[in-house]
């Protein structure tokens, strides 16, 4: 197999909330011969609260972002769902939007940076499972996760909206996603069906409206321990923030006592290939991963 | 003559009738469904053949009255648009009819959708304006004008996006999407005069746009694709255009993130939620500050790590900025 290697969009959140999904992402890719070369050129997203006060300055900002890959000559791959959201979005807009696009070179002219649109963009899940392969990553499966009931979490921004996520999600269906099932259960593990899998966290509303946050979270996670979740476990590090760190804020809103261990994507994929716990940050996560 | 696929589907289908059943049940029907069978002409067989008490709203088949609009194995859609085969591409052969919002089933399909039209009410859904009672010019709205309404005029308040968007479930006073587009809808009318007084509408705390957590679930519920959470995100930008922000937790949250950004070009996690909450608001995440101390999970301001070449994100910022927050 070619070896692949992909410019790595960091995002805010593996630098210093999350330094967990950093050692992990870099520990599986090591270990599967993924080379990341990381952008450090690349700014914050925007997460989407960016867009909302000034739209245009963040497509420009994004766009400079992207900028970097191509000049790289490199797809993007990215670890946080909104991360992907917003790179994708952007891309698709000026894409398909030439006189947008020439608004927006305009600005990036200024620095000597030009947007071509010649670099994909997909979140690190989908290129471990698409282009990496499954039955690649199941073949180097050293630590099987026999008897763990998985419940994948896919959170809102890597398979919403469909248009936008289509071309680099492997088609996703936003009403019944399955890459994160199917991974789940090449690493030997048994993955939790459940309605909540595909619902939202309410990370963005967490300061202006934690009610709504908590009451969000705790319908998702009750259901996952309902259905015998051992363990959930998501792609994106936002989602991760508020199932792991909130739990007892979570559990005073539902009145019901949540506990229950939440794994990074690469957490999870790391313990299959039999990296040791160090590596990947389980020291790190607020609720203790005990089943190791 | 053509040859017709035909498959057995199971229909699983919510049975309530509030005026004589203590609690809803599930009926199951089991039916051969062709190619072309949509999911109303499933209703419709299950009341002409089955039961002929069977309730569901529909009238136009077309896509236009907005009726229809019930839940299929959690996925919202209209009726008489979707069509059953494709429904098995994603569910398999045990499909399950529901109403939008079991909680305000009526009879079988058909819900209470009071909530939803008080909420659409609350927008002023319709044009402002003053105009004379015999006006002796047309108002000419140009193509450009109105491919501003980015299609949000064509709503049929079905109420899918409405039926399955999560804040409007845990917050009962969140306008919810279908409110917000039609508040984008006229306020982007070029004949419209009420622009602020909507806009002072959608930009309540609790009720209005930033109480919406972007799921992007009203975006796939849409059958019409206007994909609701977009035009929110205009409301956003149309309040700091018009310089309504207020000074609070959420319009600070969304500004701080340019001030991060030119100072290190990512978000300064930490500094953020200072500057959302301010010195003293602050102090109520002091619980999970500490445990995230304790965890390795929360960096000193001396730490924070910066983009390289901050020195074009920053000339980016100062040319590229459309807005500014008082
Ligand atoms: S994106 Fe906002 S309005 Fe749309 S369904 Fe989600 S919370 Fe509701
Ligand atoms: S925005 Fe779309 S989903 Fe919502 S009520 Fe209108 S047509 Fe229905
Ligand atoms: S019957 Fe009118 S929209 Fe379906």
């Amino acid at each position: 197999m070619k070896k692949l290697e992909y410019a790595f969009f960091v995002g805010c959140t593996p630098k210093q909330s999350t330094p967990e999904l950093m050692d992990s992402t870099l520990a599986i890719a090591q270990t599967l011969g993924i080379s990341l070369v990381e952008l450090e050129e690349a700014t914050c997203c925007g997460a989407s609260h960016l867009q909302d006060f000034d739209d245009f300055l963040s497509l420009v900002l994004n766009a400079r972002n992207i900028c970097y890959a191509e000049k790289r000559g490199l797809d993007i791959v990215t670890v946080c769902n909104t991360c992907q959201l917003n790179l994708a979005t952007t891309k698709h807009r000026l894409d398909s939007d030439k006189e947008l696009r020439d608004r927006v070179n305009e600005k990036l002219k200024e620095v000597n940076l030009e947007y071509k649109g010649s670099s994909k963009i997909k979140h690190f899940l989908y290129a471990l499972i698409d282009d990496y392969g499954i039955d690649e990553i199941a073949s180097r499966v050293k630590n099987p996760l026999k008897n763990l009931y998985i419940a994948p979490f896919y959170g809102c921004h890597n398979i919403r909206p469909k248009e936008i996520h289509a071309e680099s999600n492997g088609n996703e269906d936003p009403y019944r996603p399955n890459s994160l099932d199917r991974l789940i259960v090449a690493l030997g593990a048994h993955n939790v069906e459940y309605e909540f899998k595909s619902k939202c966290c309410g990370f963005h509303v967490e300061l202006q409206a934690p009610k709504t946050a908590n009451v969000i979270s705790g319908n998702a996670m009750l259901d996952a321990i309902k259905h015998n979740a051992d363990t959930m476990v998501t792609p994106c590090p936002l989602c991760h923030l508020r199932l792991d760190i909130q739990q007892k804020n979570i559990s005073k809103e539902v009145g019901q006592n949540i506990s229950i261990p939440i794994l990074h994507l690469p957490q999870m994929v790391g313990l299959a290939l039999g990296i040791d716990e160090e590596r990947l940050g389980l020291k790190n996560n607020i609720a203790k991963v005990e089943f190791v | 003559m053509k040859n017709y696929e035909i498959k057995r589907v199971n229909f699983k289908v919510f049975r309530f009738n509030v005026n004589l059943d203590k609690s809803p049940y599930y009926e199951s029907y089991t039916l051969e469904v062709s190619q072309d069978d949509v999911v109303l002409d499933i209703l419709n067989r299950i009341k002409w053949e089955k039961d002929g008490s069977f309730s569901y709203r529909r009238s136009c088949r077309h896509g236009i009255c907005g009726s229809c609009a019930i839940k299929v194995n959690n996925k919202p859609v209209l009726s008489c648009k979707e069509r059953v085969f494709d429904l098995i591409k994603i569910f398999g052969y045990e499909l399950v009819f529901e109403p939008q919002d079991i909680k305000y089933a009526i009879k079988d399909m058909v819900v209470d959708k009071d909530r939803f039209w008080t909420k659409y009410n609350n927008v002023k859904p319709y044009l402002i304006t003053n105009i004379e009672t015999h006006p002796k010019e047309e108002t000419v709205v140009t193509q450009e004008e109105a491919q501003m309404l980015e299609e949000s005029d064509y709503c049929i308040q079905c109420g899918n996006c409405f039926y399955s968007c999560p804040a409007v479930q845990a917050n009962v006073d969140f306008l919810g999407p279908a409110a917000l587009l039609k508040a984008f809808r006229f306020n982007t009318d070029v004949r419209d005069n009420a622009k602020i007084e909507r806009l002072n509408i959608v930009n309540e705390e609790r009720s209005g746009v930033w109480d919406c957590v972007k799921c992007y679930e009203c975006a796939e519920a849409c059958p019409k694709e206007l994909t609701p959470i977009d035009k929110i995100t205009k409301l956003h930008n149309q309040i700091f255009e018009e310089n309504l922000a207020k000074d609070n937790v959420a319009t600070r949250h969304a500004v701080g993130f340019k001030d991060s950004i030119i100072k290190h070009g990512f978000l300064d996690e930490g500094e953020l939620v200072r500057y959302s909450e301010g010195n003293v608001g602050v102090l109520k995440h002091l619980p999970e500050a500490l445990h995230m101390l304790k965890n390795g999970k929360l960096i000193m301001p001396w730490q924070m790590p910066k983009s390289k070449n901050l020195d074009e994100v920053k000339k980016l910022v100062d040319i590229s900025s459309t807005v500014k927050f008082k």
